[in-house]
This record gives C-alpha cells, sequence and structure tokens, in this order.
C-alpha cells in the first residue's frame, strides 16, 4: 500500500492542482507542488535502513489479471536511488522554479505536468510488471513533451518537443516489442519473476532480439548515439525543465532499464559491447562537441550526453562480474557498476547545479549565448561560486564529488583493458578514448567558468544591467553546492546506505559472496587513474588556450555531418509521403469515398464467400402468387427507370412507387403494423422531396465522363449482384435456432398481444427510446439548418 | 418465394449504389432511399417471408410469422425517414449557401 502511495501521490496532487490554484493563487501554489516531492523523499529516506537491510517493500494489485498485467510496485535498492533522484532534486527544482518563473506563465500547466512527469517517472522505477512500467515509461515521454512545448508559441519549443517525442517513443515501442519476446519465453510480465528465470533462459534464441530492443528504448531514452540529437533541442524547455528532466532524471530512465536487466542479460558478452561501444562512442562524440556550443544550456545538454555515455560504458564494464566465461576477477569488475552509480549520483548535484547557474544567468543578464558574456564574477559572486563548484566538479577536479568518480572510471576503464575479459582487443581503447574525453570535459568545463564569469566584461552587448539573483532563487543550488562537496568528504555514507543496496540489486549472486562497496578514498596513492587525471588537466589548459587555433577542426567534414540533418531529411520525407498518400485517397469527393465503401465490401465480403466455398445458392423456389410477382415486376421497372429520368418529380415518384409496393409486400408478409408505417413514412417522405425541390434547381443530367459511369456501374453491378449472391447462400442455411419464439409469449410477458408492439414497447424497448433519440437529433438537425442561418453580410460564405 | 424477392433487392441494390456514386445531391438521397427499401425486403425475406399467420395473438393460433424481424424493420423504416429528412434539408441549406447541387462544385468552393 505504502509503494503504491508513493507512485500515486504526485498524481493525485496533479488531479486536485486545479482547484486549489484557484483557491491560493499563484504565489503560493509552488510551495504546494513542493510538498509533495518533499513528502516522498522524506518518506523514502525513511525507508533507506531498510533497504539497506536487504529488505524490499513491494505490493501488488490485479489490474487486467486476464493479461497477466498487475499493479505491482516493488521498492528495492535500484529504484530507491533513482527515486530519491526523482524526489530529492525534483523538491529542488521546485522550490528553484518558484523564483524562476514569472506569475505571468500558465503555472497551472507547468506544475500539473511536473507532477505528471515525477508520478510517472516513480513509477517507471518502482513497477515490478513489464507493462506497467512501459504505461508509465511512455507517460514520462508524453510529460517530457508537454514540458518541452511549454512555451508553444515558438517555433523552436514545437519542433524540439516533436523530435523528442519522435525518438523516445519509437524507443518506447521497439522496448515493448522486446517485453513481449520476455512474455513469450516466460509466460509473465513479472520482472522479478523474469529475472529469477535468468538460468533457464541462456541461449533462448529470443534472448538476444529481446536485448537489442530493449537496449533500443534504453538508448533512445539516455541519448546514446546517434539517438542523442534530441536532447540539444530539448533545451527549449524552461530550465528548471532541463535540470529536473533532461539531466537528473528522465534521461536516465534509460540507465536505469539496463541497470533493471543487468542480472539477465549481463552474462552475454554481446552486452558488454553494445553498452561499452555505445558508452565510449557517446561519452567522446557530446564531450566533442560540447566544445564548441555558444549557448550555456547546448553546451551542458552536449555534456549530459556525454556523461550519460559513461555511465553506460561503466554499467557495461561492470557487466562483466556475470559472465562465466570472461577472464579475471568478477568482484573487481563489479566495481565499475559501482562507479557508475556514484557518477549518476554526482552526476545529478553537479549538473543539476550547473543548470540552475546558467538558469540564474539567463534569468539575471537576458542571455545565455557565451559571446556575450564575461566578467560576471564581481556582479554576481555567489552564482560564480556555484559554477566554479559544479564546473570543477564536472571536470573532475579535488575536492569535489566528480574528482571521486571520475577516478573511479578511470580505474575501471583500466581493469577492463588489463583485464580483457573477452580477449578482443579493442578494450584496450577505452581508457584511451575515455581520458580523451575527459580532457575535452575540462575544457568546456573552463569556457563555462571563464567565458561567462571572467575575461573581459561586454556591457554592451547585454540589455541589462547584471545583478546577483534573489535570495530564494540562490537555496536550491546552494543545496547542491554543498551536497557536491559534503559528497566529497563522506562517500562512504553514500557508498554504503544507498548504492550499496543497488548492487545487491545488479549482482544478485555475487554481493552475496563478497562486499562489492569498495572504500572511496580521496587519496589513493599516485596510481594510473591519479596521472591520468594530472594529464587531463595539462592537455586541457594547453587546449583551452589555443582553443582559437583548433577551432577550425569543426568544420573539416565528418565532424560537420550531424544526425540531426539525417532526422530532418527523414522527417521531410515521412510527411512529404504521407502527404501524397493521403491526397491519393482523401480526395473531398463523397463518389470515390463511396466507391472505396463498395469496393472494400465487394473485396472482402465478396472475397470470403468465394474463397471460403461457402457460395451455396439455394434455387428452390416456393409457390408463388400473381400478385407477388406483379410487384417484383413493378418494382424492378421503377427502379430501373430512376437511372433514366430526366426530371426529378418522376424519379421521386418511382421512389414513391417502391415505397408503397414495399408496403404491399409487408401485407403479403404477415407484417400490417409495417405496411401502415411504410405507407405513412413513405407519404411524408415524398411530401418532403417536392417541397425540397421548391428551392432546389431542377437537376442536370449527369456530367461525368463516361469512363466514370462505367465504373460506377461496374461497382453498382457488383454490389447488386453479391447481396444476390449472399441471400441465396443464407436463405440455404439453417445454422442457428431463431430465437423468435420467445417473443411469442409476449401475452403472458409483456401483456401485449401484438408481438410487434411488445418487442418495440416492451422486450426492447431501450432500442425504441434510442430510436427517438435518433429522430430527436435529426430533427434538432433539421431545425438548426434551418433557423440558424447566419445573418447575411458579416463573414457568411454566400453569394461568393 | 425467396428467389425472385432476393433478385428484386438484388436489382434494388444496382440501383441505389448507382445513385449513390453521381455528383447531384438529390440523386445521392434517392439513393439512400432505394438502398432502405432493398434492406427491409431483405430482412423480411431472410426471416421466412410468408410463413404463418399475422403475429397477432388473438387473431390466430399459430404458427405465427417471425415478428423479430418485423419489429427491427419497423424501427429502420423511422430512423431512414430521419435521416432522409435531414439529408433534404441539408441539400437545401448548402444550395442556399453555394449556390450549386453538385457535390464537386461544393468540393471546388470547399478548398477555395
Amino acid at each position: 500500500m505504502y509503494a503504491v502511495f508513493v507512485i500515486f501521490l504526485p498524481f493525485i496532487m496533479a488531479a486536485l492542482l486545479p482547484p486549489v490554484h484557484r483557491l491560493i493563487g499563484d504565489r503560493l501554489i509552488g510551495w504546494y507542488v513542493m510538498a509533495v516531492p518533499l513528502i516522498l523523499f522524506a518518506a523514502l529516506v525513511r525507508l533507506i535502513p531498510r533497504i539497506a537491510d536487504g529488505e524490499i517493500v513491494s505490493a501488488s494489485y490485479a489490474w487486467i489479471p486476464d493479461a497477466g498485467i498487475d499493479l505491482a510496485v516493488r521498492i528495492d535498492g535500484l529504484g530507491m536511488i533513482f527515486a530519491l533522484l526523482i524526489t530529492g532534486v525534483g523538491t529542488l527544482v521546485a522550490l528553484y522554479s518558484i523564483y524562476y518563473l514569472s506569475p505571468r506563465e500558465s503555472l497551472g500547466h507547468f506544475y500539473v505536468y511536473l507532477l505528471l512527469f515525477m508520478g510517472a517517472m516513480l513509477g517507471v522505477v518502482f513497477s515490478d510488471n513489464l507493462m506497467l512500467l512501459y504505461t508509465f515509461w511512455e507517460l514520462t515521454s508524453i510529460s517530457s513533451f508537454l514540458l518541452i512545448a511549454f512555451w508553444y508559441h515558438r517555433k523552436g519549443s514545437r519542433y524540439g518537443a516533436q523530435k523528442a517525442m519522435l525518438i523516445t517513443v519509437m524507443g518506447g515501442v521497439s522496448m515493448l516489442a522486446g517485453f513481449l519476446m520476455l512474455y513469450f519465453m516466460t509466460g509473465t510480465f513479472s520482472i522479478s519473476e523474469i529475472i529469477g528465470m535468468r538460468e533457464s533462459l541462456s541461449g533462448a534464441p529470443l534472448l538476444i532480439p529481446a536485448m537489442v530492443l530493449i537496449l533500443l528504448g534504453a538508448f533512445t531514452k539516455s541519448v546514446q548515439f546517434p539517438f542523442h540529437i534530441w536532447l540539444p533541442d530539448a533545451m527549449e524547455a524552461p530550465t528548471p525543465v532541463s535540470a529536473y528532466l533532461h539531466s537528473a532524471t528522465m534521461v536516465k530512465a534509460g540507465i536505469y532499464l539496463v541497470a533493471l536487466f543487468t542480472p539477465l542479460f549481463g552474462g552475454l558478452e554481446s552486452w558488454f559491447w553494445s553498452l561499452s561501444i555505445a558508452g565510449i562512442v557517446t561519452l567522446l562524440w557530446g564531450a566533442f562537441n560540447a566544445m564548441k556550443q555558444n549557448d550555456l544550456k547546448a553546451l551542458l545538454a552536449y555534456s549530459t550526453i556525454s556523461q550519460l555515455g559513461l555511465i553506460m560504458s561503466l554499467l557495461g564494464f561492470g557487466s562483466v562480474a556475470l559472465s562465466e566465461s570472461a577472464a579475471g576477477d568478477p568482484t573487481a569488475y563489479a566495481a565499475a557498476g559501482f562507479a557508475a552509480f556514484f557518477y549518476l549520483l554526482n552526476h545529478s548535484t553537479f549538473k543539476g547545479l550547473l543548470f540552475m547557474v546558467v538558469g540564474i544567468v539567463d534569468h539575471e543578464i537576458g542571455t545565455r549565448d557565451i559571446r556575450r558574456l564575461g566578467g560576471l564574477m564581481s556582479f554576481m559572486p555567489v552564482t560564480f561560486t556555484f559554477a566554479v563548484i559544479g564546473s570543477f566538479s564536472m571536470a573532475g577536479l579535488p575536492p569535489f564529488n566528480g574528482f571521486l568518480s571520475k577516478e573511479m572510471f578511470f580505474g575501471a576503464a583500466v581493469d577492463v583493458a588489463s583485464g580483457q575479459p573477452f580477449a578482443g582487443g579493442a578494450e584496450v581503447l577505452f581508457p584511451v578514448v575515455g581520458w580523451l574525453a575527459s580532457v575535452f570535459t575540462f575544457v568546456y568545463c573552463t569556457i563555462i567558468v571563464y567565458r561567462t564569469f571572467l575575461g573581459p566584461s561586454q556591457p554592451e552587448k547585454i540589455d541589462r544591467v547584471p545583478h546577483e539573483a534573489p535570495k530564494g532563487m540562490l537555496v536550491a543550488p546552494g543545496i547542491l553546492a554543498a551536497l557536491v562537496i559534503v559528497i566529497f568528504f563522506f562517500p562512504n555514507v553514500v557508498g554504503k546506505y544507498v548504492i550499496g543496496p543497488a548492487m545487491s540489486v545488479m549482482f544478485p549472486e555475487l554481493s552475496r559472496q563478497a562486499d562489492l562497496v569498495p572504500k572511496i578514498e580521496a587519496w589513493h596513492g599516485f596510481n594510473l587513474p591519479l596521472l591520468m587525471t594530472f594529464g587531463v588537466i595539462a592537455l586541457g589548459l594547453l587546449l583551452f588556450i589555443t582553443f582559437r587555433h583548433w577551432k577550425k577542426v569543426y568544420r573539416v567534414a565528418p565532424f560537420r555531418w550531424t544526425m540531426d540533418s539525417i532526422y530532418r531529411s527523414m522527417l521531410g520525407a515521412g510527411e512529404a509521403g504521407s502527404t501524397i498518400l493521403t491526397d491519393l485517397y482523401m480526395t473531398g469527393r463523397s463518389r470515390d469515398y463511396f466507391a472505396f465503401i463498395y469496393l472494400f465490401f465487394l473485396v472482402t465480403v465478396g472475397g470470403m464467400l468465394f474463397l471460403t466455398g461457402a457460395f451455396d445458392p439455394d434455387f428452390t423456389r416456393g409457390p408463388v402468387g400473381i400478385f407477388e410477382i406483379s410487384f417484383v415486376i413493378i418494382m424492378a421497372f421503377a427502379a430501373i427507370a430512376m437511372l433514366f429520368v430526366r426530371s426529378r418529380i418522376t424519379a421521386t415518384l418511382l421512389n414513391g412507387v417502391l415505397g408503397y409496393s414495399v408496403a404491399i409486400f409487408f401485407v403479403f408478409f404477415r407484417a400490417p403494423d409495417l405496411a401502415l408505417t411504410q405507407t405513412v413514412i413513405e407519404t411524408v417522405t415524398t411530401v418532403l422531396f417536392l417541397l425540397c425541390f421548391h428551392f432546389l434547381p431542377e437537376w442536370k443530367p449527369e456530367d461525368s465522363p463516361l469512363r466514370t459511369k462505367v465504373v460506377n456501374g461496374i461497382i453498382a453491378v457488383g454490389a447488386g449482384t453479391l447481396v444476390t449472391a449472399f441471400g441465396l447462400t443464407v436463405q440455404g442455411y439453417d445454422v442457428y435456432e431463431s430465437i423468435s419464439g420467445y417473443f411469442e409469449d409476449s401475452y403472458k410477458l409483456a401483456g401485449g398481444s401484438n408481438i410487434v408492439n411488445a418487442i418495440l414497447g416492451d422486450f426492447r424497448a431501450f432500442d425504441t427510446m434510442l430510436e427517438v433519440v435518433v429522430l430527436f437529433i435529426a430533427g434538432i438537425g433539421v431545425y438548426t439548418l434551418i433557423a440558424l442561418k447566419p445573418k447575411k453580410g458579416g463573414d457568411d460564405v454566400e453569394g461568393k | 418465394m425467396e428467389f425472385h424477392m432476393i433478385i428484386l433487392v438484388g436489382i434494388l441494390v444496382t440501383v441505389a449504389v448507382y445513385l449513390l456514386l453521381s455528383r447531384n445531391m438529390i440523386r445521392i438521397i434517392l439513393g439512400t432511399a432505394v438502398l432502405s427499401h432493398a434492406v427491409h425486403l431483405l430482412l423480411i425475406t431472410m426471416g421466412g417471408a410468408g410463413e404463418g399467420g399475422v403475429p397477432l395473438l388473438r387473431e390466430s393460433d399459430g404458427p405465427y410469422a417471425d415478428a423479430l424481424p418485423q419489429a427491427l424493420i419497423l424501427t429502420a423504416i423511422v430512423i431512414s425517414f430521419a435521416t432522409t429528412a435531414f439529408l433534404l434539408v441539408l441539400a437545401y441549406r448548402t444550395y442556399e449557401e453555394s449556390g450549386s447541387d453538385n457535390m464537386n462544385t461544393i468540393r471546388r468552393i470547399d478548398r477555395e
């Protein structure tokens, strides 16, 4: 119950938000929203000791039991890390946005979307059912879409939102396919049951396809190369959103998914290579592109891409620990998994901090373009301090938490390179590429600090007098900055209570044999990782100073080709293609639509009738009276004549002939009520037609080309023939017993001796009532069409 | 009895579909009217046309003609009248607004 409450509190609060908003107004609504993650954070922190002891809080309710879909919630160590980020950073972001967003914005929408996202994200990390997880997963995409498009009057926002949506939903759908494959293999949607079956699943033919599809979901969400292109465009969102969704939480859902499925796929060599290579390439490409950005938020977006690649590669390195065939000590490899979680936490602190700093600069100065900024240190000393703390942490310098995790990354990469778990040889490249990316990281961190806060001030390029942000806006980044430093000094508390439980979820067996929580030390002697850090600083400084001279490299061909242009051309082709396709059948002519309907009818019904051999006409004829046969002939002539008459009056009278003949047939067929009704209705209909003719022009002969007439004729004859064939076939069959006998008890059951009337007024009285409703609606339609004409003049279309 | 009724229904459907495919609004509306005649006849024929007595309990002791298709048709007659009436008024108003009773001309006005 408790676990379900955690997920649904944000949704409930979101539903209550509009009335509360009206009640307490714009100034207080932010505080109402902030209470949600704060309460949840406190609730989760209270759970930490229990989770650290290996306890799992879970609850399960049947949702769609026939399909095996349950509302199964499970709080374990792995979900806990992410949930702490979602609620912790969520609280700070809500606090920050209270000061960031102007009351003129539509705050109600913003906060509803934010709470929606919060609930969906908690749902992702706490679901124990694949379908539930998928539902929440797509809900995060939708809320991200809404938040990116928050300023929807901007073209860039709409473009970015659409791009993010298309790419992540594409990944989500392929992930769904992967989930279904898992279901076919195991017969259950329960994640913990599937993980429990991992031994019996090894070698299953669908295992690798399922892995690839699930990884597609993870890679699109966690912006791995080449799917990273949506994140820079997502920066159109308000900065609190960028800090929250697009750096601290949502983009880490892919990391969560990979960690969740590591026990299942972790032993596979292909899993190791996919994660490591995707991660390392993303790491390098993101860092390389971050350096050239002029927009601070775009720079941070590329840096987020880069660091998500780093975490992904660490999970790849760590997965080796589960492989039985890999060379080397599994416990040592598992340390990479630990480093991944540690980096994940640290990244959320320093990146969240930097986003808030950029938000402050944007808010107070009015721009975040580094070409117009510079020398802000003396105007904004507090913000400057935060920027230094965040950037140095990101660059991997002590005494900040980023230093510790960067060292661990180097250590893990070196371990994999020297251990050669799968003797591939390519592992040697991992530390080299990782190191190079770290150099780039150092360069762009320096750019953030130097180009914004140091260097020459350019007051002529900015519109406002620079000044420090209001105090309230500094609280949230202040807390994050403090965390960056505190975690550096007390990393082992985090390691033991937060990361340890996640490690035992990711490496269930291994964690029972060995302690997977290494002791994190800031000073670990002059080993290779430390020397690598020295190298990063030296080369980084050199590259930063000479940046102007080697900037040309971005204009070299392979770096200029962007995935973005491929995306754009694909989107363009897709839109053009669907326009052509739609124009092909949406012609705007009623004739074409009718033709489609009847052709479809001919192909499907006719096809089924003849292909399945059901066509079996029954030509037996009963006795035919002279009256019947003469009315059949009259009707056939009247109908065919309708096609050829030149006057609409004649056509209408012929229709009357048909109608009255039908009434006669009703008499033959022992249906007095029908005959009466038909006679009355036919009279009224004919009068209506004639009345309308008073207002309508005499009809002209059909001016369609002969070809169209021939096609129409073929379709018409086809439809008539098919109905005849169908009718002849059906009357030969007697598959089901008639239910009509039941109604013959009408006097006893309904008190009516006219069976037809009893059916209409009693047995099927609801049908009759709805029929009256149809009449009523048609009546309203007629009345509105006639009575509510637009006034002459104005903007009506009359006379044009 | 059924055989020639079904042939008749086939002819009526052919005429109705051909009318529906034309450009003139009145012809289209007449098409819907003819189509409903065809369907009503088909329904009552399928229900075993002409067998049994009138489904009034006091008139005869049975066996009765099948009352269920009759009830369905009664509903259908009224509904088809409602749609015909609505379509006629719609045609009248469309002509008033657009000055044409030709679906292709109306389409062009709509697209402009």
